[in-house]
């Protein structure tokens, strides 16, 4: 079933996108002709098949690590923050959030 | 002597060390080059910074404190992070930017020793087979200034084929690495998923994207692969903690008897005449090297587009969520409250690409959808891989085209961005697999303004030093990999 404009929007706040209207109509046709071509994977018989979020657990089992618990990082506030769009004694600085 | 820029890292490298050039010498040679550059293959770079470090180099040459690449150039794809230089990943998003800290890749080749030039071009956080969905203009095939130099490490490609680094690093997720090189000639090699360090890599798809070296040959590659590769296992928690490897050793092994499978699937009829005999002559070299060849198959490859453009942009969409114009990046001028500053803020920092694989990634994830696309793509991503294993009980290396054709035009598959991602058919099974594959140039086209073909060797996890091996014993029988854009007078 091919995308529809309203969904289009749907994904857009999902995402936090603002699109304009001539960028989610491209967007639309764009994303239907893929999804013709991505239908194809339904006729797949995948049933039993573990899904593989992890292209090396087929070489090694997969152990979740834990670092020792010492101080690695330091506080580097200054040199993090040089890039952030606002700042303020130290704090990012967003629009009003609560009233 | 060959001009500086014409020797290879191996070359260069025993230059430096014997004394017969200096560090600060072939360091001003290079960064000459880069200045003069009209391909756009760099997005910047910081002279007084490259020379300090090459002098630091000469001097501890000359104590003999020398490291192995000791005054070696390099230059950066620009989605590793630097603290040196800024890294923008090819978006506007981060121009500017600033990192606080190097990624685990730069910091060990600055620990070898290598000089760094600075920092190369891209598509748009690596979404890209051209260079063209870079924010900063796309870079250029030195072969053919009309004709995309392949992506996304497109400058890489461009700045070691034009002879403005010995040197570059690359990323690949889909093959980011291996048809940028086939593209502009040169040679590339993607590790196995895991080998080097994700660290600093700015993320497009995290169980996908992979470091690797782009030089002029496997030797090269070897070098440099040997110097970025190692765990990191404090750091990236999808490291492989198996210990680092020297890849020139095994080089000069031979290569008789040799399983080399050829896949069907990889030979059908989407391939270019002029790709197909150019690997059929490659064959007849290792064949007279003692390599057999074996009809194998794969049968899912094409499968591997759905399977890769519903993945990674998945991932992307989640990776890229950290840009939100609060901490670090581009922020709307105006807006009237916090969901419209990121709104309007990502829709201003993101470029068209960027923004329809975000989208496609929100879909695939959202209520409804995830079972059929995200959670069946990652199904399918298993029998892909398992079809490899099966490939590997009948042979020790695969063979194949890296791209159905030669680098197309500047500007061709614009209007449809489709035919660009069918055009990765190649080099997606791999990446999905997350195995080791590399691009070797074996011929040229026979247009007007001749392009590079490249073969793509695949091969098992953890296998860098098969691959490589074959990869030298073919570029000691051949010349392909000795070209440059130059030499057919293109270069102007």
């Amino acid at each position: 079933m091919a995308l529809q404009p309203e969904d289009i929007r749907r994904i857009a706040h999902l995402a936090r996108l603002e699109l304009k209207e001539e960028e989610g109509t491209r967007m639309l046709a764009q994303m239907n002709s893929f999804f013709e071509i991505v239908e194809q994977i339904s006729a797949i018989n995948t049933e039993g098949i573990v899904p593989l979020a992890h292209p090396a657990e087929l070489l090694k089992e997969i152990e979740l690590r834990l670092r020792q618990d010492t101080v690695s990082e330091f506080n580097e506030r200054e040199a993090h923050q040089l890039s952030a769009p606002a700042v303020e004694n130290g704090l990012f600085l967003v629009p009003r959030v609560v009233e | 002597m060959s001009e500086i820029h014409d020797l290879s890292v191996a070359q260069l490298s025993k230059a430096l060390q014997t004394k017969e050039l200096g560090a600060v010498e072939v360091a001003k040679h290079f960064l000459n080059r880069v200045e003069k550059d009209k391909l756009g293959s760099f997005l910047s770079h910081n002279p007084e910074l490259t020379l300090r470090r090459a002098l630091e180099s000469q001097e501890r040459i000359q104590q003999n404190q020398a490291r192995p690449l000791e005054g070696v150039p390099i230059a950066h794809k620009d989605v590793f992070v630097t603290k040196d230089f800024p890294s923008t990943a090819g978006s506007k998003m981060l121009e500017g930017y600033r990192s606080s800290f190097d990624a685990t890749v730069v910091d060990k080749f600055a620990q070898a020793g290598c000089v760094p030039l600075g920092k190369l071009n891209c598509d748009e956080f690596a979404m890209g087979s051209s260079n063209e969905n870079s924010a900063y203009g796309p870079a250029l095939n030195p072969w053919n200034a009309q004709a995309v130099p392949g992506g996304s490490s497109g400058g890489s490609a461009a700045a070691v084929s034009a002879r403005l680094t010995p040197a570059a690093t690359g990323t690949d997720t889909g093959g980011s690495i291996r048809q940028p090189a086939s593209f502009c000639g040169i040679t590339g090699i993607k590790p196995t998923y895991g080998r080097a360090s994700r660290y600093g890599m700015i993320a497009y798809a995290s169980s996908l994207d992979q470091a690797g070296p782009m030089a002029k040959d496997a030797l090269d590659c070897a070098l440099l692969l040997s110097a970025m590769c190692g765990p990191d296992l404090d750091r990236d928690s999808t490291s492989l903690d198996i210990v680092e490897e020297d890849y020139t050793k095994t080089l000069n092994q031979s290569i008789k008897g040799l399983k080399i499978g050829v896949p069907k699937e990889f030979f059908g009829s989407g391939l270019a005449l002029e790709v197909k005999s150019a690997l059929e002559e490659a064959q007849s070299v290792f064949k007279s090297l003692g390599a057999e060849f074996v009809p194998i198959t794969l049968p899912k490859t094409e499968l591997s587009i759905p399977v890769y453009y519903i993945i990674a942009p998945a991932e992307a969409s989640s990776n890229l969520s950290r840009f939100d114009g609060v901490r670090y990046g581009h922020r709307a001028k105006e807006y009237n409250d916090l969901m419209q500053m990121y709104k309007k803020s990502r829709a201003e920092g993101f470029g068209a690409e960027v923004k329809k694989r975000i989208m496609t990634g929100a879909y695939v994830l959202s209520h409804g959808y995830y079972d059929a696309y995200y959670l069946q793509a990652q199904k399918i991503r298993r029998l892909i891989a398992e079809d490899f294993q099966a490939a590997f009980k009948e042979c020790d290396l695969i063979m194949g085209p890296v791209a159905p054709t030669t680098a197309w035009g500047l500007g061709e598959k614009t209007a449809d961005p489709l035919s660009s991602y069918l055009a990765d058919i190649f080099t997606l099974p791999a990446s999905l697999a997350g195995l080791p594959a590399m691009s070797v140039p074996c011929g040229m086209s026979k247009a007007a303004k001749p392009l590079p073909i490249g073969m793509q060797l695949i091969g098992n996890y953890v296998q860098e030093s098969k691959l490589l091996n074959a990869a030298h014993q073919y570029q000691l029988q051949t010349q392909w990999h000795t070209m440059s854009p130059e030499m057919t007078g293109n270069l102007t």
